[in-house]
C-alpha cells in the first residue's frame, strides 16, 4: 500500500490482504459496442476493516463488487479471497462451478434493495443461506434466531418482509448474509435506499459486526458520509479507475487528495492581500495538541479559523483545519515550521488556484 | 324436457367436463411449468442461455398455441390412438387437451416468471445456491400468485376447448349444449346448460383469484385476506353510494 503512514486503526484490523484483485477488467459488449466498466483494478482489502469504495454513478463500483463474488465474470484480472483464487474457480462456461459456489458461501453480501424474498418470513428469509449449506432444520432455525437477535429482529421473525421498514428489511439482509459465519461482507449500496437516520443505524451494526466477528467490509456507495462515518479505508472510483485508495489517515496525509478534501472539506478566503492562509492537516497523535493556541501564545499573532471539518473517523480524531496568519507567507516561515514541527501536515493556500472538483461539492454539501 | 330429465343428462355431462379438464390441467401444469421456466432460463441473459434450445422450444410452444384446437385434435388422433387406445371418448379427448394446454400453459408461466425480480435471483446467486436453488426458492414461490392465476385461465380456457371434444364423442356440458340446443332445437336445455357453464366458470375465476391474492397480500396485514375482501369491499360500496 502506498504511503508510510500506517494508521493505528482499531486492534482487529491486521496486515494480511482478505480481499485482493489484481488487474480486473470488465468489459461490457452489446451490440457491438464496448463498454469498460473496470480498467484494471487493483484493491488490497485487509483483514477486519471496513473498506468504502465510492464513485459517482457509472465509476464502476457496481462491476467491481459483483466481480469479487463473481456474480460478474471479470474480463481479465484475478480475484483473490481469503486465500482462494476466485478467477481460478470459476470454470469457464456462464454458470458457477461447484467450487466457486461453495467459496460464495464464506462470503455475504447484502444489497441496495435488500432482495429478501417476499414468499418467506424473516425467519425462513434468514434460513435460506443454511438450506443451501444443507443444514438441518433444527440447527437452521437455531442459527436464524440467533442472527435476527444479533440484528436487533429477534420479534420478527415470523413477519413478512412486506411488515417491515426499510432499516428493518436491511437488517433481515444483514442476518441472513451472515448466516454462512462469512469472513468477508460485501455491502452494495446497502444504505442507499434508506433514509439518514436509519441509515445511521444500519452503518453501526455494520461497525459493531465488523468489531465483534472481526467481519472484513468491502461496501460501494456513492456517500461520502458513509466513508466518513465507518471506513478504515477507501479508495476512489472514476471511470473505472481506483484513482486514490489507502487508509483515511493515508488519504489525509497525500497532498491534493481529492478523497481528504471530500471528507473533510474546508473552506474560507483570505481576508486581505497580506495574509497567510494554511490547511492543517490532523491526524494521528498531532490531533490531540492545542497547537492552535501554543502558536498564538508563542510568536503573539493572532489566528484567525476559516473554516474547519473534524470528525471522529473509524474511531480516531482527524479532520483539516483551515487559518490565517497576518502577513505574507515571507512572514510566516517561522511558525509554519513550528507546525510541522508538531507532526502536523501544513498545506499553503493558494487561492487563485483553487478549484474545487465536482466530489469536493458533493462532500461539502 | 322436463328438470326430472334434464337432471342426469346435466350430471353426466359434468363428470365428464370434469374428468376432461381435470386430468389435462393437471397434465398441462406438470409439463408446462418446467418447459416455461426452460423459456426463462434459456434466454439471452438466462442462467442457462442456450439460444437453440430457447428458440426450438419457442417455437414449438408459438405452433401448439396458434392450433386451433379442433385441428390439433384430428391431428393428433393416431397419438391419442397410441396412448389411450381409442380415438373417442372423455379419455381420448383429455390427449389433445393436454397437448393444447400444455404451450398454453407454459406461455403463462414464463410470462409470470419473468416478473420475479433478478436481485432476488443474484442473492441466491451470492449465497451459494445453484440453477436449480433458484428455480425451486426463488422463481417458482415469488411466482407462485401469478402462476395460480396462469393456472386458472387455463382451467378455462381448457373448459372452452373442451366444447369440441364432443366432435370425437368426448360428451361434456359444452357437447350437450350443441347437441340439445343446436341439433335438437331444445333451447331450455341450452340455455341452462350454458348458465350452468357460466356459474361454473365464474366460481373457477373467484376461487382462483381468491387464491392469488391470498398469497399475494401475504403477510401484509392482520386479517384472513378472505374476510379482508369482504371488508374492503364494504367502504368501497358506501364511497360508491355517496357519489351518486
Amino acid at each position: 500500500m502506498p504511503g508510510a503512514h500506517h494508521r493505528a486503526a482499531h486492534s482487529t484490523v491486521t496486515e494480511t490482504h482478505v480481499i485482493t484483485t489484481s488487474g480486473l477488467t470488465k468489459v461490457y459488449r452489446s451490440r457491438g459496442r464496448e463498454v469498460t466498466a473496470l480498467d484494471g483494478v487493483d484493491l488490497h482489502v485487509r483483514e477486519g476493516e471496513v473498506y468504502g469504495v465510492i464513485g459517482q454513478s457509472g465509476a464502476g463500483k457496481s462491476s467491481l463488487i459483483r466481480c469479487v463474488n463473481l456474480l460478474e465474470r471479470p474480463t481479465a484480472g484475478t480475484v483473490t479471497v481469503a486465500g482462494q483464487d476466485l478467477t481460478a474457480l470459476a470454470g469457464r462456461g456462464p454458470r458457477a462451478s461447484r467450487e466457486l459456489r461453495q467459496a460464495r458461501t464464506r462470503i455475504g453480501m447484502v444489497f441496495q434493495h435488500f432482495n429478501l424474498l417476499s414468499a418467506r418470513t424473516v425467519r425462513d428469509n434468514v434460513e435460506l443461506p443454511l438450506e443451501i449449506l444443507g443444514k438441518s432444520g433444527k440447527e437452521r432455525s437455531r442459527k436464524a434466531l440467533e442472527l435476527l437477535d444479533l440484528v436487533g429482529l429477534a420479534d420478527k421473525a415470523g413477519a413478512y418482509p412486506a411488515q417491515l421498514s426499510g432499516g428493518q428489511k436491511q437488517r433481515v439482509g444483514i442476518a441472513r448474509a451472515l448466516a454462512g459465519d462469512p469472513k468477508v461482507l460485501l455491502s452494495d449500496e446497502a444504505t442507499s435506499a434508506l433514509d439518514p437516520e436509519t441509515t445511521r443505524s444500519i452503518l453501526q451494526l455494520l461497525r459493531d459486526l465488523n468489531r465483534e466477528l472481526g467481519l472484513t467490509v468491502l461496501l460501494i456507495t456513492h456517500e461520502m458520509d458513509v466513508v466518513k462515518s465507518v471506513c478504515d479505508s477507501a479508495a476512489l472510483m472514476e471511470h473505472g479507475r481506483i484513482v486514490e485508495s489507502g487508509t483515511v489517515g493515508e488519504l489525509l496525509a497525500t497532498p491534493g487528495s481529492e478523497l481528504a478534501a471530500a471528507l473533510f472539506p474546508v473552506g474560507g478566503e483570505a481576508s486581505a492581500d497580506d495574509r497567510t492562509v494554511l490547511d492543517i492537516t490532523f491526524h494521528g497523535e498531532a490531533a490531540t495538541k492545542p497547537v492552535v493556541s501554543q502558536l498564538s501564545r508563542t510568536y503573539n499573532i493572532d489566528i484567525s479559523i476559516l473554516g474547519a471539518a473534524i470528525d471522529t473517523v473509524g474511531g480516531l480524531q482527524v479532520g483539516r483545519m483551515r487559518i490565517e496568519l497576518p502577513g505574507r507567507y515571507e512572514d510566516n516561515v517561522v511558525p509554519v515550521g513550528f507546525l510541522r514541527e508538531q507532526g502536523l501536515q501544513i498545506d499553503v493556500v493558494n487561492a487563485t488556484s483553487e478549484a474545487p472538483s465536482a466530489l469536493v461539492k458533493e462532500g461539502a454539501k | 324436457m322436463t328438470w326430472s330429465e334434464m337432471q342426469p343428462l346435466l350430471e353426466q355431462a359434468s363428470w365428464e367436463t370434469l374428468i376432461m379438464v381435470g386430468w389435462s390441467t393437471l397434465i398441462a401444469v406438470v409439463a408446462g411449468l418446467p418447459l416455461g421456466v426452460l423459456l426463462v432460463l434459456s434466454d439471452r441473459g438466462g442462467l442457462l442461455q442456450n439460444v437453440v434450445v430457447n428458440k426450438v422450444v419457442g417455437q414449438v410452444v408459438n405452433v401448439g398455441r396458434s392450433m386451433p384446437f379442433i385441428i390439433l385434435m384430428v391431428a393428433l388422433m393416431s397419438f391419442t390412438r397410441w396412448v389411450t387406445g381409442t380415438t373417442i371418448g372423455s379419455e381420448a379427448a383429455i390427449v389433445p387437451l393436454a397437448i393444447g394446454g400444455i404451450p398454453f400453459f407454459a406461455r403463462l408461466v414464463e410470462t409470470a416468471v419473468r416478473e420475479v425480480d433478478g436481485g432476488l435471483v443474484e442473492a441466491v446467486q451470492s449465497m451459494g445456491g445453484s440453477t436449480w436453488t433458484i428455480v425451486r426458492k426463488v422463481l417458482v414461490p415469488e411466482a407462485l400468485p401469478s402462476l395460480i392465476a396462469s393456472t386458472t385461465t387455463t382451467v378455462i380456457a381448457l373448459i372452452g376447448y373442451s366444447a369440441m371434444a364432443g366432435t370425437v364423442g368426448g360428451g361434456g356440458l359444452g357437447d350437450l349444449a350443441v347437441r340439445y340446443g343446436y341439433q335438437r332445437f331444445d333451447t331450455g336445455l341450452m340455455w341452462i346448460t350454458v348458465a350452468f357453464l357460466a356459474v361454473v366458470i365464474s366460481l373457477i375465476q373467484f376461487a382462483g383469484d381468491l387464491a392469488a391474492r391470498t398469497l399475494h397480500r401475504r403477510g401484509r396485514g392482520g386479517a384472513a385476506p378472505a374476510l379482508r375482501l369482504l371488508k374492503a369491499k364494504e367502504p368501497a360500496a358506501a364511497d360508491i353510494g355517496k357519489v351518486a
